[in-house]
């Protein structure tokens, strides 16, 4: 769950219209008028923003330009040679190439399972409510909590799915071999997220008009591609909102799935960039590397999120 | 007819195991012992062993220090997920209500900066936030676990959304009474908002509830340990053991799972009212 993944699925014109520069239209016709009550509101927000968000952001911007000593004494400034470092080194590329099929990976295949199930579900009216149940129970679980039942069913000695590979001739050894271990964190990870996927898909089905649905039954007879030509046109908004949530989740809410089950041995193991944000902040007291890292990270989630507001979005149907 | 009824199901019914055969396994591995598990792996069946597994995991002191048990790991996950939905609905609410209801200067450069931090998950600057911690003396402590999170604003953002459904009609007539904004606030608008702070609330709790990263920098004193931190110590002593304690790795498992997930099968009326229709 990242923060983002907590927005409702349709962005709200107040911050569309920020993002295209404009400033948010007053919220009421009616207001209040005194002038200092409002700040008394605030306070305790932009308080806890301005110490837990700002300040923290500000200090990695600024870290990502020396390099500190690991011992505590002074910082040299070295203008933009940690961020030359992070991008030049092999290791990082190498890294953030898996980051990207990782994210991918897991992308579409929570998106594309959560809206086969949605849409099965949608049509099924004996039962739906069990299956619904069912199907949203494991968004509750936490991701380290999925790592360690990750763990399990793929463990060396008791896991059923290094023995099913087994039958097929896979010596599977997850924790040992690079792609074993990233095939168990692409399925653990995409596992986590189909009910969050299915939640909205099958809330998205459930808003398009009976009347809109017979239409497209008398435009067209075929059940896959009246699916194609009208419905997933009607889900393209949702679709769009849960792509960079997907994205969001992959890049970085799937770390403690990561750090469960690469058990602290990320040597040989894939892991994601924001692991090693961590690993090099924490173990290995790198502390301008990682804050070069952080707003390496930083920059891909805003041109992210701008993508999502500006660009993308026109070119989405809003039926 | 039928026959695309029958498939519907079946893949319906596949992918209802696919989600909850792992939880299952989960919570039936943990009846069994040890021993048991190491030598016959996971189980789809119960054992009789579940309450004594249970209780060890709850009561026994573990750690290095011997400090903590399971059931303190779970009191400061539940003191987390509550302290955190209880705050974030608070902060939110009164933010949202201020830049709704109110006509002041900067209302507008207010509204950037909340929601800008939108826009940088915690994990990017887990770092230099660590170290502002640090420099506040607010490691090992509630507050540390708890206050950083709410710096985020989508709870403002959705008390906002709601707040703008709101019709205008209540403000004139509650102004025509000679209400002001104390009284609108608590009077018209908390009433009005319950089932929108219920929703909030269970969405919020689950993540306080499941935070992981977070708590795992923040606390190195034992007494603050979540049940998600928990896990982490459980697999650094696991490594190395002859036969790990499959049992009680389950168990935490499943006490780590439970409260999130009943919250949420129990009231995913108003849990997927408020991920999915905000504006309404």
């Amino acid at each position: 769950m990242t923060e983002l993944s907590h927005l409702p699925a349709t962005p709200r014109t107040g911050l569309r219209r920020w993002y295209r520069g404009r400033p948010a239209l007053p919220a009421k016709r009616v207001q209040f008028d005194q002038p200092l009550l409002p700040w008394l509101f605030l306070m305790p927000q932009l308080a806890v923003i301005f110490v837990f968000f700002y300040w923290p952001s500000a200090q990695a911007i600024s870290s990502s330009f020396y390099l500190e000593d690991p011992f505590g004494f002074g910082a040299t400034f070295v203008g933009l040679e940690n961020y030359g470092a992070a991008l030049g080194s092999g290791e990082y590329r190498k890294i953030a190439g898996f980051t990207a099929l990782f994210t991918l990976l897991v992308t579409v295949f929570s998106l594309g399972l959560g809206l086969l199930f949605a849409v099965k579900a949608d049509k099924i009216i004996r039962g739906r409510a069990t299956y619904r149940t069912a199907l949203i129970s494991v968004y509750a679980i936490a991701p380290p909590v999925a790592g360690l039942m990750g763990m399990m069913l793929f463990d060396q000695h008791i896991g059923p799915f290094v023995t099913l590979a087994g039958w097929f001739g896979w010596n599977m050894q997850v924790g040992i071999d690079y792609w074993d271990t990233a095939f168990a964190l692409v399925l653990v990870s995409v596992w986590k997220q189909v009910p969050y996927n299915f939640i909205f898909f099958l809330s998205g089905l459930q808003g398009i008009p009976a009347s809109v649905r017979e239409a497209a039954l008398i435009d067209c007879r075929n059940g896959l591609t009246r699916f194609r030509t009208a419905i997933l046109l009607l889900l393209a908004p949702t679709a769009f909102f849960l792509l960079i949530i997907n994205i969001t989740y992959a890049l970085f809410d799937t770390f403690a799935v990561i750090d469960v089950m690469v058990k602290d041995k990320p040597a040989n193991n894939p892991i994601t960039l924001v692991y090693k944000v961590y690993s090099d902040g924490f173990r290995g007291n790198d502390i301008g590397g990682s804050a070069a890292q952080s707003v390496i990270l930083m920059v891909v989630v805003l041109i992210l999120t701008l993508v999502q507001f500006r660009w993308l979005e026109r070119r989405v149907h809003y039926g | 007819m039928n026959r695309t009824n029958l498939i519907d199901h079946a893949v319906l019914i596949l992918a209802t195991l696919f989600m909850v055969l792992p939880v299952l396994v989960a919570i039936m591995t943990s009846t069994h012992t040890a021993v048991d598990i190491h030598s016959n792996g996971l189980f789809l069946t119960p054992a009789g062993h579940g309450a004594e597994t249970y209780a060890a995991v709850l009561t026994r002191q573990g750690g290095f220090t011997g400090q903590v048990t399971g059931t303190r790991m779970m009191i400061n996950s539940l003191i987390l997920g509550v302290g955190f939905a209880v705050g974030k609905i608070v902060l939110s609410m009164l933010a949202a209500y201020a830049l709704v209801y109110f006509r002041f200067r900067l209302a507008t450069v207010m509204f950037w900066i909340i929601f800008t931090t939108l826009l940088l998950p915690l994990e990017v600057r887990i770092m230099p936030s660590y170290q502002v911690m640090s420099e506040l003396g607010l490691l090992n402590s509630y507050t540390g676990l708890i206050v950083p999170l709410l710096a985020s604003a989508t709870g403002t953002f959705y008390f906002r959304q709601f707040f703008k459904s709101v019709p205008d009609e209540l403000l004139e007539a509650a102004r025509i009474d000679g209400a002001g904004p104390f009284k609108f606030l608590i009077d018209v608008l908390i009433p009005l908002s319950k089932t929108m702070m219920a929703a909030i609330f269970i969405i919020m709790f689950v993540y306080g509830w499941n935070q992981y990263l977070w708590p795992m920098l923040m606390t190195t004193d034992e007494r603050f340990f979540t049940l998600m931190r928990g896990i982490k110590q459980i697999l650094q002593v696991w490594v190395g053991s002859q036969i790990p304690d499959y049992n009680e790795a389950f168990a935490l498992a499943v006490l780590a799972l439970a409260p999130p997930v009943l919250v949420v099968v129990v009231f995913q009326r108003w849990f997927i009212k408020g991920l999915t229709e905000s504006d309404k």
